[in-house]
């Protein structure tokens, strides 16, 4: 009987809402938002990354673990955008989460925030894996950071009330903090305006329309078709043809397309971290950006990174 | 069917494509769309098939009944399945799902209802509701699509035990744990029209399933999901044979143990990633038979103790390429009282062989929407024991609104 009677206390207490004084739950579906919440939202939240920055973010599975910590988060930020399409939707069918679904405050989706470039006028499987709601790695631009910011802040504020004083306070801070570090970000990147590149996925339009540097081409044939030894060579002779200084690719990325690239073109391959912690320089957000724009330049100095 | 407006369907696909996806709204960009911008998401699957059996012979296997549609695929060329999935938020509480498949059943095409459920969204406490037609949650395999299968054909326990997936018309209840560990517990009611189940039209609900789920990241590079699962389902005249049928009325209740592991390096499984599953099956069925109901009326009393197991491994060398192996196996104890030769009684009461099975399998993906697979598989689960060697040659495009598979 006691047991039994210990057995429906821990039903009981499994089945009852979390405690009103416990930090907001935080579901983040990219590295980037997950630190972009933990800096707005301090001690107030309790941050989970769902992906890490050596993931590709278009091939992660809706894991048993996504699935158990969306069951319990108040919020999820994530890119949306179609980005998550191969995984997020799962949770919503199978994460049991009535707070977090399209239209509730539990959704933030930060391409909402942002004008949205490459939007395709023409769909059609046969340009490769494209977004139908634009390209969707819009964290590469920090001034997108900074709007998402804003509006991050404006919804922490209305899920978490009490706390709303703070996270208005701390998102002042942040945009001072950032605001000052896009301007000493633009002054470094100067030289790297009208510079040509080579990106290895359609990762950077964002981060390119910031600089200034204009894409060349990509070692993917199309949007998530791997590189083949064909269309590399193809990319050495447009190289002769519209030569570009650098080849850029992402942390999570192999390397051997770009470094054989790098090899018989002599131009340098250039590895970003493209999201918060994919390399030991990028911890945070402002680090991030710090290690983008150094190592481009160390790119354009002829040193290739990785 | 075959007669489908291609430029209809494009249209179709097309729009759905700019339509209203799970978790966005319209953009301004899309504003011209609006009129297509609440139709549903649609993804039309391709399969088609190239098989080769050395072995002509009845597809039986010894100490099992089998349900319909368990042979094995149609040797030769043929266009196997032709599946299409429409799924949509129905409104703020419901999201609705459908699969409907077309089938070449000699010659003729059939339309099979494979799913047509609805599902809660946005009950409290963690819980979830689902009603209709289902592929249940009971295993690991037995939900997940075809054209999402690591080979070109289930288990052996899946095809003896399930008739290669167990979908029927009920309702099913889950709740997933307030914890950070998955702690998932649900239970399904339904009709009992399929395979372990089926027979007669009845009142009740002969058919009961509860199943728990239990999953994790081990580190950043590999995560897995155990299940156990229990199907009780009252059978009255199940039907099973394919020119002459026998009918089980009585009780049957399977019982699954299952486990997956995954594995990728930081996560990441663009170069290279491995899956090892593994299920192992247990069912008693205790009753009465008839061979041949509507002529030969041949009566008989039964009592089986029948288990199986199958462990495969999938391993993604490069990108874009992925070889599997399989081992299956079966094995059966069952008293027939009247086990006549020359009768499915006979090849049920023959507790001599061992099925088994081994396989070996590649499959070169050009996109995540498209995959073709050479397999080959030793098969020794006839009743004459003898080798059959077992080739297909596959492929499985998917049209249209993307995939989102399950883990």
């Amino acid at each position: 009987m006691r047991r039994i009677l210990s057995v429906a206390a821990l039903i009981a207490a499994c089945f009852s809402m979390a405690p009103a004084s416990a930090a907001l739950k935080v579901f983040a579906c990219e590295p980037e938002w997950a630190a972009l919440t933990q800096e707005l939202g301090g001690k107030n939240v309790d941050v989970y990354a769902a992906t890490t920055a050596l993931q590709d973010p278009h091939q992660v599975q809706a894991r048993p673990s996504l699935i158990a910590r969306f069951r319990s988060a108040d919020l999820a930020v994530c890119t949306g955008a179609e980005l998550e399409i191969g995984w997020f939707p799962l949770l919503f069918q199978n994460g049991a989460n009535p707070r977090i679904q399209p239209g509730k405050l539990g959704l933030f989706e930060a391409y909402n925030y942002v004008t949205m470039l490459e939007v395709p006028t023409h769909l059609d499987r046969s340009e490769g894996d494209i977004h139908p709601y634009g390209n969707p790695h819009l964290q590469t631009d920090p001034h997108n950071i900074a709007r998402i910011a804003v509006a991050l802040t404006k919804r922490l504020a209305e899920l978490d009330r009490d706390n709303a004083a703070d996270y208005t306070a701390r998102g002042q801070d942040f945009q001072q903090r950032w605001t000052l570090a896009i301007a000493k970000w633009e002054a470094q990147a100067a030289p790297l305006k009208g510079v040509a590149a080579l990106s290895q996925h359609k990762s950077w339009n964002y981060l390119y329309d910031w600089l200034g540097i204009h894409e060349t081409g990509t070692l993917e044939p199309k949007p998530g078709i791997p590189p083949s030894a064909a269309h590399l060579e193809d990319l050495i002779d447009l190289q002769k043809r519209t030569p570009a200084k650098l080849i850029v690719y992402a942390a999570y990325q192999d390397s051997k397309a770009a470094d054989f690239l790098a090899q018989k073109t002599g131009i340098p391959a250039v590895k970003l971290p493209f999201t918060v912690g994919a390399t030991d320089d990028s911890g945070d957000l402002f680090k991030l950006f710090d290690a983008t724009i150094a190592r481009l330049l160390a790119g354009l100095a002829g040193k290739g990174s990785s | 069917m075959r007669n489908f407006d291609t430029l209809a369907v494009r249209h179709w696909l097309h729009a759905s494509v700019c339509g209203l996806s799970f978790f966005a709204v319209v953009t301004p960009a899309l504003a011209a769309d609006a009129g297509n911008a609440f139709n549903p998401k649609i993804s039309l699957v391709l399969q088609g098939n190239f098989a080769n059996y050395d072995d002509k012979s009845p597809q039986l296997i010894p100490g099992f009944l089998l349900g319909n549609e368990s042979g094995l695929r149609s040797a030769g060329l043929s266009l196997d399945e032709t599946e299409l999935a429409i799924e949509s938020n129905i409104d703020d509480l419901f999201h609705g799902w459908a699969t409907i498949s077309l089938a070449n059943d000699n010659g003729k095409t059939t339309v099979n209802v494979e799913e047509a459920f609805i599902n809660t969204l946005t009950l409290p406490y963690g819980l979830a509701g689902k009603g209709g037609r289902f592929f249940s949650d009971i295993g690991y395999l037995n939900r997940i699509h075809s054209h999402a299968w690591d080979f070109a054909d289930q288990p052996l326990v899946y095809r003896a035990f399930l008739a290669n997936q167990y979908a029927d018309d009920g309702v099913q209840l889950k709740w997933v744990a307030p914890l950070d560990l998955f702690v998932e517990v649900g239970g399904e009611l339904a009709r009992g029209g399929a395979f372990p189940g089926g027979g007669d039209y009845r009142a009740g609900v002969p058919s009961k399933s509860v199943f728990v789920h239990v999953g994790d990241d081990l580190n950043a590079s590999s995560s897995y999901r155990a299940g156990l699962s229990y199907l009780r389902i009252d059978d009255d005249k199940r039907r099973s044979g394919q020119d002459v049928e026998t009918a089980f009325s009585g009780r049957t209740g399977t019982a699954i143990a299952d486990f997956v592991y995954k594995w990728a390096p930081n996560g990441n499984p663009t170069i290279h990633n491995a899956i090892l599953a593994s299920e192992v099956f247990y069912r008693t069925e205790s009753g009465a038979l008839v061979f041949d109901p509507n002529t030969r009326a041949i009566n008989s009393n039964y009592h089986g103790h029948q288990s199986g197991f199958y462990v495969q491994g999938i391993y993604q060398f490069a990108p874009q390429w992925r070889v599997g192996l399989r081992y299956d196996r079966l094995q059966s104890s069952n008293v027939v009282s009247n086990p006549v030769p020359g009768t499915a009684l006979e090849t049920l009461a023959d507790n001599g062989h061992d099925p088994q099975r081994e396989t070996v399998m590649i499959d070169w993906s050009h996109s995540e929407f498209s995959r073709i697979r050479l397999q080959y598989n030793r098969d020794e689960s006839r009743p004459n024991g003898r080798v059959d060697n077992q080739v297909y040659l596959q492929y499985i495009f998917a049209l249209g609104s993307h995939p989102a598979h399950q883990f």
